[in-house]
Parts: structure tokens; C-alpha cells; sequence
């Protein structure tokens, strides 16, 4: 009894914690535009159900699925793109001389500038906007291999290479572990940066998706409807980063547990 | 034993570093050769060039001047033969492999099945008594516990020569005492061929059957001395034998006359020693 109370009084504290601030703006949201007939500043109780008769209708499947269906493969092409070729640059010395001053060129330009350009290249379909969430999404997951793989322990490259450990052995077992924490902070970065690009991706000509929904509510002055969008891509965003958090975790438990004995 | 096919053989080898617009000659010139089955231990001051030694000796670095042959093949990579354990042993091991699968991955690169290769982890880990920790990682073991898991990963091996540099530096007394004992054992019933670094003249001579004296930077071979006690050595009565403070005695004046002749050095730079 006194245990399970030992073990539930932190997980309350958490949970209160990390619910407290939003039940408290919410709460303030609701007092502030409470008697107030603000066009542009709807209340709660209004954006939760327009939210509902927005959302959880035909717009799912017309803008909510394809959406998602933009990051997720813009965020896989460039998390796929960002390893292999993080990872043969980061392990061959020349080709990264090479590459080195074009990379950091090509990370410098604001990836919403390729928008136009790349709307002459390949139109303004599905290609264009993955075009647009990769351009921006490769390079911290590029980027963080390349250092990664570089910054392999020289006594661990000894040892493989005493213990004739090469190749794809070494691959699997060696370099992307030990590249592994970098990597998977270049994938954080990478599924922020996608989020905010496929949205901006789907302003510019295009007639679904959260992005056009957000813009055509906003000209259609349908206030409520834009701030329920907004909500939702919110919601979106805390859904990618828990997944992302479980998956953190189970990836890099070693190295989570390291740290915590390192610290002390 | 002296008449003993020789296995590795160095040959007038020199390594001359050079960094950033520096030099740092670390070994002048070193020669010996370790017959099938001995066991060597290298002494020497700290920076002498013992690592220097062992990695250009395991193929891991070229020398500036010389060669190591294995078995009359010139080394030039790592040899399949050979097993190292660093001297940075925690550094050494893969954190995000178990303690087995630290052991296993030499293994499966050299394509041995999966059978025979959980038996090998297994005997070795139980070799240094750590059975029970197969399935633990090494940044949650101690430091002595981690040298042991690099001692087992290089038994497994079942290297022709095991290299060990400066093994026990970081481990306590007893601990100390036990590796020792533990190295004659694998060097008995293994029948490989050991090279020990170590910075310690009793462990030196306690273990070896063979003890090389390397002088200060730049480096030589200082003496080569044959260790005449029995074979079967005891941590308590082996040490208590006059024999063995003679011999201590000797390395401990060899080394005490390499660091006077670092300083006359400039005038007067010696010869390798011949063997003994
Ligand atoms: N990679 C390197 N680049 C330049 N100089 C080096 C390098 N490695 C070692 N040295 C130098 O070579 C000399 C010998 O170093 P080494 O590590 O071989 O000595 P050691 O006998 O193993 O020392 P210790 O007993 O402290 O382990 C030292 O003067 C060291 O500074
Ligand atoms: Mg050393």
C-alpha cells in the first residue's frame, strides 16, 4: 500500500506538472475571452467544436492523411539520404574535402527560397513539396552522420582494427553506433524542420493539406476554423515528439545509461 | 626453449612522430626476437615507447625505420594471430555491446559458427570470473571488472601471441594478484605467446620468463634477461625467494642506469645492448 503510494505520488507529480500550464492557459484563455465577442479571439469552448466539426469529417482524409503523408515521406527520405550519405562521406577522407565547402553552402540557404525554384523544376505536385521538406531536412541529419562517424573513439578504431573487424561488420556494429547519438539528434531537428516545411510546402498552390486549409480558412475568414488548424498541427507536433522520444530511448539506452553513470 | 622457432622477430625498428612541425623520436632503435611459446615482459619508463612497441608490433602503425615479421610474414595490417588489450582497456570496449557480445564480435569476424563461438565466449568469460555478467555492459562494471571483459574478449580469440599493454594499471592489489595469476595460467594451458607491457619491475619479473629493459626516450633495448625461477609461481612464496629480489634488484638498477644515461645521452649515445 504505503509503496504503490511511494511509486504513484512522483508519477502524479509528473503528470501534474506537465499538465498544470496548459489547463492554466486554457483556463485564462477562456476567462479573457469570456462576455468578449472578439471576432479574431474565439473562446475555448467554441475552437473545441468547431475543432471536432473541422477535423473529424472529410478533411481527414482530405487534408489531414495527405499531410501527414508528406512529412512522414519527406522525413524517411531524408532521414535514408542523411545516413547513407552522412555515413560514406563521414568514413572516405576525399570525398569529404570534396563535398565539405558545398555542404555547408547548400545548409546556408533557407530552404523556404528553393520554394519558387523548385516549383519551375517539378511543378507544383507531391514531388515539389517533398522536394521542399528534403532540401530543408537532409542536412542535420547529414551533417550530424558525417561528425558522428568522424568521431569515433581512435581506441574503438584501434580495437576493430586489431580484432580485424571491417567492412559491414564494422558498419552495423561499430561506426552507426557509435555515430548513433548524433544521428538521432539530427533526426530531432529534422522532424522539426519538416513539420514547419510541409505546412509552408502546401501554401504555395495547392488545393489540400494542412497548409492550404490554414490559408483558405484565413482568406475565407473562418477564424475559428484557422485557430482549431492551428491546435491540430500542435497536437501534431507532441504526437511526433513522444514518438520520437520512445524511440530515443530504446535506440540509445546504452548510451542514456552511460551518461547517468558518468554523472554519477 | 632459446632454440625455440622464433615467431616474432624485430628488426632494428625506429618511430620518429610527426605532428603539426614536431618531431618526437620515440623509439631509436629496438631488435629481439620472441621464440613460440614465451613469455615476454617489457619494461621501461613512462613514455619509453612501449605502446609505440606493441602498436607498430600488432600492424597498427608503421614504423618509421625497421621491420616486425610474424611467423617470417612482414607485418604491415593487424595479423590474424594476434589479440591486443589496450591499455586505455575501458576505452576499449564497445558501450553499447553486452559484456558477451564485446567477446563475440572478434569472433564472428573471423566467420567462426555460432556453436563453437557461444562456447568460446562462455569458457573465457567464466576463464576470468565474470559468468555471471554476460548480459550486463561494461559502463556498468567496475574497472577491474571492464579489464577483465578485455582479457576475455582477447582469450576467446584464441590468438597465437597476446599483446597486453600495461594491463593492470588502474586495477587494485588483489585484483592485481589475480590477473597475474591468471595471465600464467592462459599463457600455460593455451600455449600462446605472450608480449606484457608493464612500468612495474615486480610484476616484471614475477611474471615473465623473460624480461626486456627499454631505456629512456629516445629508445632502446636496455638489457634482455632471462627469469631462472620455477616455473610454477606463487604470488607469496615466488616473491619470498632470494632469486627473485636479485632479479628485481637488477631491472631496478638497469632502469635507475637508463634514465643517467638519458642525461649523458647528448655526449655519448649507446648502442643496443646484446642479448644476454
Ligand atoms: N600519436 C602520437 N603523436 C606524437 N607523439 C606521440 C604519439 N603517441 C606517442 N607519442 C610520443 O611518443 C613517446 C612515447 O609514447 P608511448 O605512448 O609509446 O609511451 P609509453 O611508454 O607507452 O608510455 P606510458 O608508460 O605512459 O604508457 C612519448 O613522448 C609520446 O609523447
Ligand atoms: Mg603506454
Amino acid at each position: 500500500m504505503t509503496a504503490l503510494a511511494r511509486s504513484l505520488v512522483p508519477t502524479l507529480r509528473t503528470v501534474g506538472l506537465a499538465a498544470g500550464l496548459p489547463v492554466l492557459l486554457v483556463l485564462g484563455w477562456g476567462l479573457a475571452t469570456q462576455g468578449s465577442q472578439s471576432f479574431y479571439f474565439p473562446g475555448p469552448a467554441t475552437v473545441a467544436r468547431t475543432f471536432v466539426d473541422t477535423w473529424f469529417g472529410p478533411a481527414f482524409v482530405q487534408d489531414v492523411l495527405p499531410s501527414l503523408g508528406r512529412f512522414g515521406a519527406g522525413v524517411a527520405l531524408s532521414i535514408v539520404i542523411g545516413i547513407v550519405a552522412g555515413t560514406a562521406i563521414g568514413t572516405t577522407p576525399w570525398l569529404r574535402e570534396l563535398l565539405e565547402p558545398m555542404l555547408e553552402f547548400f545548409r546556408a540557404v533557407p530552404p523556404v527560397a528553393l520554394v519558387p525554384v523548385l516549383m519551375l523544376l517539378l511543378g507544383i505536385g507531391d514531388s515539389m513539396k517533398l522536394a521542399v521538406i528534403v532540401s530543408g531536412c537532409v542536412w542535420p541529419v547529414l551533417l550530424n552522420t558525417v561528425e558522428g562517424v568522424r568521431g569515433v573513439d581512435p581506441v574503438l578504431t584501434e580495437t576493430s582494427r586489431s580484432y580485424r573487424v571491417h567492412g559491414a561488420l564494422a558498419l552495423r556494429y561499430v561506426i552507426l553506433p557509435a555515430a548513433s547519438p548524433r544521428i538521432m539528434a539530427g533526426i530531432r531537428l529534422c522532424l522539426s524542420i519538416g513539420l514547419i516545411l510541409m505546412v509552408i510546402s502546401e501554401m504555395f498552390a495547392a488545393s489540400s493539406g494542412l497548409g492550404y486549409r490554414l490559408v483558405y480558412f484565413q482568406r475565407s475568414f473562418m477564424i475559428a476554423e484557422m485557430w482549431s488548424g492551428i491546435v491540430l498541427l500542435g497536437l501534431i507536433g507532441v504526437v511526433v515528439a513522444t514518438i520520437f522520444g520512445f524511440v530515443d530511448r530504446r535506440v540509445l539506452h546504452w548510451y542514456h545509461g552511460l551518461r547517468e553513470v558518468a554523472r554519477g | 626453449m632459446a632454440d625455440a622457432r622464433t615467431l616474432l622477430r624485430v628488426t632494428d625498428l625506429g618511430k620518429t612522430y610527426a605532428t603539426a612541425g614536431r618531431t618526437v623520436e620515440a623509439i631509436r632503435s629496438i631488435s629481439f626476437d620472441v621464440a613460440v611459446g614465451e613469455l615476454v615482459c617489457i619494461v621501461g619508463p613512462s613514455g619509453c615507447g612501449k605502446t609505440t612497441l606493441l602498436k607498430c608490433l600488432s600492424g597498427l602503425l608503421a614504423p618509421s625505420a625497421g621491420s616486425v615479421s610474424l611467423d617470417g610474414q612482414p607485418v604491415t595490417d593487424p595479423p590474424e594471430k594476434m589479440a591486443v588489450v589496450f591499455q586505455e582497456y575501458g576505452r576499449s570496449l564497445y558501450p553499447w555491446l553486452t559484456v558477451e557480445d564485446n567477446v563475440a564480435l572478434p569472433l564472428k569476424a573471423r566467420k567462426v559458427p555460432r556453436a563453437e563461438r557461444d562456447e568460446l565466449v562462455r569458457a573465457a568469460l567464466e576463464e576470468v570470473g565474470l559468468a555471471h555478467a554476460t548480459t550486463t555492459y561494461p559502463w556498468q562494471l567496475s574497472g577491474g571488472m571492464q579489464q577483465r571483459v578485455a582479457i576475455a574478449r582477447a582469450i576467446a580469440y584464441r590468438p597465437e601471441v597476446l599483446v597486453m599493454d600495461e594491463p593492470f594499471a588502474a586495477v587494485d592489489a588483489q585484483t592485481r594478484a589475480d590477473l597475474e595469476d591468471l595471465v600464467r595460467r592462459v599463457w600455460r594451458d593455451l600455449g600462446v605467446t605472450v608480449l606484457f607491457v608493464t612500468h612495474d619491475i615486480d610484476e616484471s619479473v614475477y611474471l615473465g620468463e623473460r624480461v626486456l629493459v627499454l631505456s629512456s626516450s629516445p629508445t632502446v633495448v636496455q638489457e634482455d634477461l632471462r627469469v631462472d625461477l620455477p616455473d610454477d609461481r606463487d604470488q607469496i612464496s615466488t616473491r619470498a625467494l632470494p632469486r627473485f629480489t636479485e632479479l628485481r634488484t637488477h631491472v631496478h638498477e638497469q632502469i635507475q642506469r637508463a634514465k643517467r644515461d638519458e642525461h649523458s645521452e647528448a655526449v655519448e649515445p649507446h648502442a643496443p645492448a646484446a642479448h644476454t
